[in-house]
C-alpha cells in the first residue's frame, strides 16, 4: 500500500494481558464502592427470591426425597441469581460504548481482551458477593450443606463459573445491540425460559412430557442438579461433567464471538 | 525517532470508507508535518470523525493508506496506539471514578508503571486546573471540567500525535476560550495535533493548516490566510430589513463587486467581494435607497472562514448542523444523511 517504510512494532509482554484486565476489573468494581445502592439493589432481589420462594411456594411444592424445600431451592436460586446477574455484563458494556469509554479503551495500547475479561471478572466478583450473602440468608431460614465443606466450596465455584459463561453470552449481546435499553431487554428475555423450564424450582418430572425433553438438556438443569449433588449429596459425576461441558461449550463459542465484536465495535 | 522529523506525522493517501451506500470518506489526502496543527473543518456529517476514527485505529479504511507517526494505521495498529492520544466528541471519562483515578487508569493502560502513572496523573491535574477536584468523582464535575479531564487523559501517554475531535462542541464560550489556551500551549511543546471542528473561528485560532471537508472529500486546503484570500479582498456585508427582498438587493449592487454576490435569503444577508472597499459604501447606500430597500446592517470586513466555506460550497457550514452525528459506526437507521453526489 505504501512506499515509505513503516516503523517496526515492538512485541508486547504477555503479562500486560493480565495487568490490563486487572486494571479494568478494578475500575469496574469501583462502581459498586461509589454507588452502594447499585450493590444493594443487586442483592435485595435475590434475597427476596430466597424468602418468597421459601415461604410462599415452600409449603405448596413437595419434592420427593427432600425434607425441606429450602434445601431443594437453594441450588436453583443460586443458578438463577448468577444468570440474572450476568445479564448486567452486556448492559454495562453497552453503557461504556454509548459513553465513548470503549472508544477510549480501543485507542489505548492495552490488550484487546482486557475490557471484556475485566468486565466478566468484575461481574464474577459481584456474583461471589451476592452468592455468599444468599447462602447466609438461606442458612438463616433453614438451608444446610449436607455433603460437607469441600463440595460446598465446589458448589460456589461451579455457580460462579456458570455465571461467568453466561456473562460472555451477555457481553456478546450487549456489544451487538449497542444501546443500553436494548441490552437491558435483549439480555433478559431469553433467560426466563431457561431458568424456569428447568429443575431450578420444581422437579423436572412434574412437567408435561414435551417440556421435560427441553428441561433435561437445559444447561440450567444440569448445573442445578450438579449443585444439588454438591450441597445435598447424591451421584455427582454425571451432572457435574454435563455442567462443565456446557460451560466449556458456551465459553468456546462466545469468548471469540464477543472479542470479535469488541474489536470491530462501532466499525 | 530521528527519522520522524523528516516525515510528516500524519499522511493519508486516497483514504476511503463507506457505511453501506454512504461514502463517509471518499478519497482523502492529508499531510501534517511533525509539530504542526492540522485542522479538519466541515459541517456535521462531512466525514471528519470517520477520518479521525481511521487514524486512531478505531475503524478500518476500505481503501487508500494512512500513516501516523510513521506507523501504518492498519498493519501497525497496535504499536501506533502507544504513541497517539485521542479525545473524542464525548468526554470519555468514568463518572464513578475520581479525576485522579481516571487519569491513573489511563496511565496504567499505557503501561507506564504504577509510580509514573501516578506522577503523570498529578501533572495533568495541575495542568488542567483540576487539582482541587482531583479526589471528587467525575459525577460532580461540570461539562468544562469533564472536557479538561478528558483532554488530560488523552495526554497521559505523552503522545507524539494527538487527535481532538470537536474538542469544544457543547461548551460555553468561556470554557471554549480557556480550552483554546490549553491547546495552544500544548502544541507549543511540539506535539502534532489533528483537530476537527465545525467552528471557523476555532480553526482560525488553532490550526497552522486547514483542510475543508465536505461530503467526505477535501474541497480546499491551505493556511487560514490562504483560504481567506480565495474570497479575495474585502467583503461588503449587508442585511436588508425585508428578507423577502434579499435577492433584489443583491441584484442592485452585483456589478460593484469583484465577484458574484452570495445571498442568504433566510437571514436577509448579502455578501459581496469587493476590491476598492470604503469608496463603494456610499454608492451601495445610494442604490439601495433608490430601490426603496431598507438596510438594517451594513459593514465592510475581512473575510472569515465562514465566507470561505460559503464561497467553496455554496452553503453555510452550519446548514447541516441539524443532522445526526456522523457515523461513528454503521448507520443505525435514524436520521442518516442521504448519500451525497461528489462535489
Amino acid at each position: 500500500m505504501s512506499t515509505v517504510a513503516s516503523r517496526t512494532a515492538p512485541r508486547r509482554p504477555l503479562r500486560w494481558t493480565f495487568t490490563d484486565a486487572a486494571a479494568v476489573t478494578r475500575r469496574n468494581l469501583y462502581r459498586y464502592v461509589r454507588v452502594p445502592t447499585l450493590l444493594l439493589f443487586s442483592t435485595i432481589q435475590p434475597v427476596m427470591f430466597v424468602l418468597l420462594f421459601t415461604y410462599v411456594f415452600g409449603g405448596a411444592i413437595l419434592v420427593p426425597g427432600v425434607k425441606h424445600y429450602i434445601d431443594f431451592l437453594m441450588a436453583g436460586i443460586l443458578v438463577q441469581t448468577v444468570i440474572f446477574g450476568s445479564t448486567q455484563t452486556g448492559v454495562a458494556l453497552a453503557e461504556d460504548m454509548s459513553r465513548g469509554m470503549i472508544d477510549r479503551f480501543r485507542s489505548l495500547p492495552m490488550a484487546r481482551s482486557a475490557v471484556l475479561a475485566g468486565r466478566t471478572l468484575s461481574d464474577t466478583v459481584r456474583n461471589l458477593f451476592v452468592v455468599c450473602l444468599m447462602l447466609v440468608v438461606g442458612i438463616l431460614v433453614g438451608f444446610r450443606f449436607h455433603a460437607g465443606f469441600v463440595p460446598a466450596l465446589g458448589a460456589v465455584a461451579l455457580a460462579l463459573a456458570f455465571g461467568l459463561a453466561f456473562s460472555w453470552i451477555s457481553a456478546f449481546i450487549g456489544l451487538s445491540v449497542r444501546d443500553v435499553e436494548s441490552a437491558q431487554a435483549a439480555g433478559f428475555v431469553w433467560v426466563f425460559p431457561l431458568v424456569f423450564a428447568s429443575s431450578a424450582f420444581v422437579p423436572v418430572a412434574s412437567m408435561p412430557g414435551w417440556l421435560q425433553a427441553f428441561a433435561r438438556v437445559n444447561p440450567v438443569t444440569v448445573t442445578v442438579n450438579a449443585l444439588r449433588a454438591l450441597t445435598l449429596g447424591g451421584p455427582i459425576t454425571k451432572p457435574l461433567l454435563q455442567s462443565l461441558a456446557w460451560i466449556a461449550a458456551i465459553l468456546l463459542v462466545f469468548v471469540p464471538l464477543a472479542v470479535n465484536r469488541y474489536r470491530r465495535a462501532a466499525g | 525517532m530521528g527519522g520522524m522529523l523528516n516525515e510528516a506525522a500524519i499522511v493519508t493517501e486516497g483514504l476511503r470508507r463507506s457505511f453501506g451506500p454512504i461514502k463517509a470518506v471518499d478519497g482523502v489526502d492529508l499531510a501534517a508535518p511533525a509539530g504542526t496543527v492540522l485542522g479538519l473543518l466541515g459541517p456535521n456529517g462531512a466525514g471528519k470523525t470517520t477520518i479521525v476514527r481511521i487514524l486512531t485505529t478505531l475503524l478500518l479504511p476500505d481503501g487508500g493508506s494512512a500513516r501516523v507517526a510513521g506507523y501504518n494505521v492498519v498493519r501497525d495498529a497496535e504499536a501506533l496506539r502507544s504513541v497517539i492520544g485521542l479525545a473524542g466528541q464525548y468526554a470519555a471519562v468514568d463518572e464513578n471514578l475520581t479525576g485522579r483515578e481516571n487519569l491513573d487508569l489511563v496511565g496504567r493502560l499505557y503501561h507506564l508503571g504504577k509510580d509514573e502513572a501516578r506522577r503523570r496523573a498529578d501533572e495533568m491535574l495541575e495542568r488542567f486546573e483540576l487539582t482541587d477536584a482531583a479526589n471528587r468523582t467525575v459525577k460532580t464535575y461540570s461539562g468544562g471540567m469533564r472536557r479538561r479531564l478528558d483532554l488530560g487523559a488523552s495526554l497521559v501517554g505523552r503522545p507524539q500525535v494527538l487527535f481532538l475531535d470537536e474538542p469544544t462542541t457543547g461548551l460555553d464560550p468561556r470554557s471554549r476560550f480557556s480550552l483554546w489556551d490549553v491547546i495552544r500551549e500544548l502544541v507549543s511543546d511540539g506535539t502534532t495535533l489533528l483537530l476537527t471542528t465545525q467552528y471557523m473561528e476555532e480553526a482560525d485560532r488553532l490550526a497552522d493548516h486547514v483542510a475543508v471537508i465536505d461530503g467526505g472529500r477535501v474541497i480546499a486546503e491551505g493556511t487560514t490566510d490562504e483560504l481567506k484570500s480565495r474570497v479575495g479582498g474585502d467583503l461588503l456585508a449587508l442585511r436588508v430589513a425585508d428578507r423577502g427582498r434579499t435577492a433584489e438587493a443583491a441584484d442592485a449592487i452585483a456589478d460593484l463587486g469583484s465577484g458574484a454576490p452570495q445571498v442568504l435569503s433566510e437571514a436577509g444577508e448579502v455578501s459581496l467581494p469587493v476590491a476598492q472597499g470604503a469608496s463603494l459604501l456610499a454608492e451601495v447606500v445610494r442604490r439601495l435607497d433608490a430601490a426603496g430597500l431598507e438596510i438594517s446592517d451594513l459593514a465592510l470586513r475581512r473575510p472569515t472562514l465562514d465566507d470561505v466555506f460559503l464561497a467553496l460550497t455554496g452553503h453555510v457550514a452550519e446548514a447541516d448542523a441539524g443532522e445526526d452525528q456522523e457515523p461513528g459506526g454503521p448507520p443505525r437507521g435514524r436520521g442518516r444523511r442521504p448519500a451525497r453526489s461528489s462535489a
